[in-house]
């Protein structure tokens, strides 16, 4: 059905971004700005997306219909024809929900945190630009639509990170973040090309794509799935592309929270469940794509267990959990992945808002030993982080254990035994590494006296919504054996994902499994680290500490190469070939200009000798070739 | 009678050698005496071949090239004697302000 509301979802926070960024403007230029007012715009444009959201949902839940909207032919080159279209279905209102909702969150909790900061306007200028991005990227209708969205939280995020930029690392984990991204955006560039070939040059929207699928030789779907999946590394930082997301961590908290939890990095995952149509038939991509998670989720955990930094820590954690979500689409259990991005969407941001309270009331404190050290008493972010980190290991019954159970139980269905054990031992892994920022930053005993800090009501009561949502997020989904409904799988039917039909018993074993796991993760944590002494700090060494080198090999293989090619070719190739190519002709023009100037000598003598010779070529032609 | 050849090879000879004078000589005034000797060479050729053919449109041609020399003569002294006016030499390649001004 044709509605003129999804427009308005997006631009409710784009008229935002650009209230915001001309009041910013303003404010510099002439005049203070209350921040009262930034903050005002800044918070209620995402709370008309989400009411308007909210509103589509409930009649599509009561309807039964899908929402589309036709705005304008944006191009139209012979048979490429892109509309710029908006589309509202199942899968996109199902995201934007959650990325409206918890991205309000988000927004509110901000004002809190940036409070009295400078760039307060800008600040949210740059974050009502995120979201509206983020938002064009779920409802497009086509994947270049879908692209302007993709690039759009690209430049956000980077603008995002390096919101302080007076410090150079900063700058510099901004420019990694981007040229990373690049690296994934070039390769959806080309799977989107190769797949408009593949098709036929048909009209680009998801539906006549998916209709105009069979049109396609299975060698060119694959090789376009390929080239989407690399997109979706970029964005979701999967191996090989995760470097950029640790670094990300240089901006304000708020914006952590809202490339892990709401945007961004929750495109990668989408995207694929967005191509649905094409992976389903791509058994071994599919394949490829658990691996690529898997193993993403191994290494992430194994990283996170060494890190001191608590938003590094929980930005492996993020990276981690997306490697659960690739497993569970690249399987086909598609809705199963996104639910998992719908609960983490909770507890994540819950967790970075949580963690970025911690760290204001330490006055930018990010060390977790350093914090520890001068503990402030926090009973209300102490209380959601603990709900987050249960919610991420996988204790039942908040919403973490139903999402993550679901997709092992898809892993050990599908006989994908190593999957299922890489996945099972990332779990204790998080299990341990989110029980061990715990306990030092909240639990250790500390020689230091306790001294309550206040926080911000804006900075808590996102908190506790959110920890609301992180408990009881899971029940939507609720499994069969349990008497439940699967109410997320339902409502994302047109996914045709694969469900999981285990016998009862298996189940239960494997729950079983996975809870023990956890449990025992969270064991060794207590035992290690919860009468840890604090002020011994561990240090980030060995194998596990530096990150497996991967920045360094990196550096190594990519930009020291790129380097010594680019010295290459301006010391050697511009310097000695072209430079002197082009100097060498210039002085052999002023030589031969040399050379022809000594005919002009004003020798008069000389020039009758050059006349006489003229006029007897002139005589010697006219006799002989004109035979006068 | 004087042949044919003969007479076409004075003339020609006459030319070359005036040719050859104006490339080779420096002072202003043997160039001109050259000059005037490559004209007769032609009028001689001229009416050499008037006389061989019958005709009688070449020879008008001569007398026209000796009025035209005549009047020439007139210009070409007058500006000789401005010419060594200017730098007191009738030798040609002191006449070479036309040179990038090094040598005067």
């Amino acid at each position: 059905m044709s509605t003129d509301l999804l427009i308005w979802i997006i631009l409710s926070p784009l008229l935002g971004a650009i209230l915001n960024g001309g009041f910013y403007f303003y404010s510099i230029k002439k005049e203070k700005v209350p921040d009262l007012l930034f903050a005002l715009i800044g918070t209620i444009t995402p709370l008309i997306s989400f009411i308007i959201t909210l509103s589509l949902f409930l009649r599509m839940k009561d309807e039964g219909m899908i929402f589309t909207q036709q705005l304008f032919t944006w191009l139209h080159i012979d048979k490429l024809n892109i509309n710029m279209g908006l589309l509202g279905d199942n899968l996109s209102i199902f995201m934007t929900m959650f990325v409206t909702f918890v991205g309000w969150l988000i927004h509110i909790y901000a004002v809190g945190y940036m409070k009295g900061d400078k760039g307060f306007g800008k600040f949210f200028a740059y974050f009502n630009l995120f979201l509206a991005s983020m938002l064009i990227l779920v409802l497009a209708d086509n994947p270049i639509i879908l692209f302007i969205g993709w690039e759009g939280v690209g430049v956000c995020s980077y603008l995002l990170i390096k919101f302080y930029y007076g410090k150079a690392e900063n700058v510099l984990a901004a420019n990694k973040a981007f040229i990373v991204n690049r690296v994934g955006d070039f390769g959806f560039i080309l799977g989107v090309i190769t797949l408009f070939f593949a098709l036929g040059e048909v009209d680009l929207s998801f539906t006549s794509i998916e209709a105009n699928l069979a049109n396609a030789t299975p060698e060119l779907l694959g090789l376009a799935g390929f080239f989407l999946f690399v997109g979706a590394m970029g964005k979701s930082a999967q191996i090989p592309l995760f470097v950029w997301l640790p670094d990300a961590m240089a901006g304000p908290t708020p914006i952590s929270a809202l490339i892990h939890a709401a945007t961004m990095v929750t495109a990668g995952v989408y995207m694929v469940a967005r191509f649905h149509f094409l992976y389903v038939d791509l058994e071994s991509m599919g394949l490829f794509i658990a691996y690529i998670g898997a193993f993403s989720a191994m290494l992430a955990a194994f990283i996170a267990t060494r890190q001191n930094d608590i938003k590094k820590i929980l930005a492996y954690s993020t990276m981690s959990q997306l490697g659960y979500m690739f497993i569970a689409v690249g399987l086909g259990f598609y809705s199963t992945g996104l639910f998992h991005v719908f609960t983490h969407a909770f507890f994540k941001a819950m967790l970075f808002m949580g963690a970025g309270g911690v760290i204001m009331a330490l006055h930018h404190q990010q060390d977790i030993f350093k914090i520890a050290q001068h503990r402030a008493s926090l009973p209300i972010i102490g209380f959601t982080f603990l709900v987050g980190v249960i919610a991420i290991s996988g204790i039942p019954p908040f919403s973490g254990f139903f999402s993550k159970d679901a997709i092992l139980a898809a892993a050990f269905q599908e006989g994908e035994y190593l999957i299922w054990a890489m996945a099972l031992f990332t779990a204790f892994l998080t299990a341990f590494y989110m029980f061990r920022l715990y306990f030092i930053v909240f639990v250790a005993p500390s020689h230091s006296s306790k001294k309550y800090v206040y926080t911000s009501k804006t900075i808590t009561i996102p908190l506790l919504i959110l920890a609301v949502g992180a408990i009881g997020a899971g029940f939507l989904n609720f499994p069969t054996i349990f008497g439940g409904h699967h109410l997320v799988d339902a409502w994302l039917v047109q996914l045709n994902s694969k469900t999981i039909h285990l016998s009862h018993s298996t189940e239960y074993i494997l729950m079983g499994v996975s809870i023990l796991v956890a449990a025992f993760g969270i064991l060794v944590a207590y035992k290690k680290y919860a009468n840890f002494d604090v002020s011994k700090p561990e240090e980030e060494v060995g194998l596990i500490g530096n990150k497996f080198y991967i920045d360094e090999i990196y550096d190594a293989l990519f930009v020291q190469s790129l380097k010594k090619l680019s010295s290459f070719i301006d010391k050697v190739v511009d310097e000695k070939i072209i430079d002197s190519f082009i100097m060498n002709s210039s002085s052999g023009f002023v030589n031969i200009g040399k050379r022809v100037a000594m005919l002009q000598n004003a020798n008069v003598r000389f020039y009758a000798t050059f006349m006489l010779i003229g006029m007897m070529c002139i005589f010697v032609y006219i006799y002989f070739m004109l035979g006068l | 009678m004087i042949s044919l050849t003969s007479l076409a090879f004075v003339s020609m000879m006459l030319f070359s050698i005036g040719a050859i004078g104006v490339i080779a000589r420096r002072n202003i005034f043997v160039i001109y005496m050259s000059l005037e000797m490559m004209l007769n060479g032609i009028n001689l050729f001229l009416v050499t071949f008037a006389r061989y053919h019958f005709n009688m449109d070449p020879q008008i041609v001569s007398i026209m090239v000796i009025a035209i020399a005549a009047a020439e003569a007139a210009i070409f002294l007058s500006v000789i004697i401005l010419l060594f006016r200017s730098k007191k030499s009738l030798d040609t390649d002191i006449f070479n302000t036309l040179t990038q001004g090094e040598k005067s």
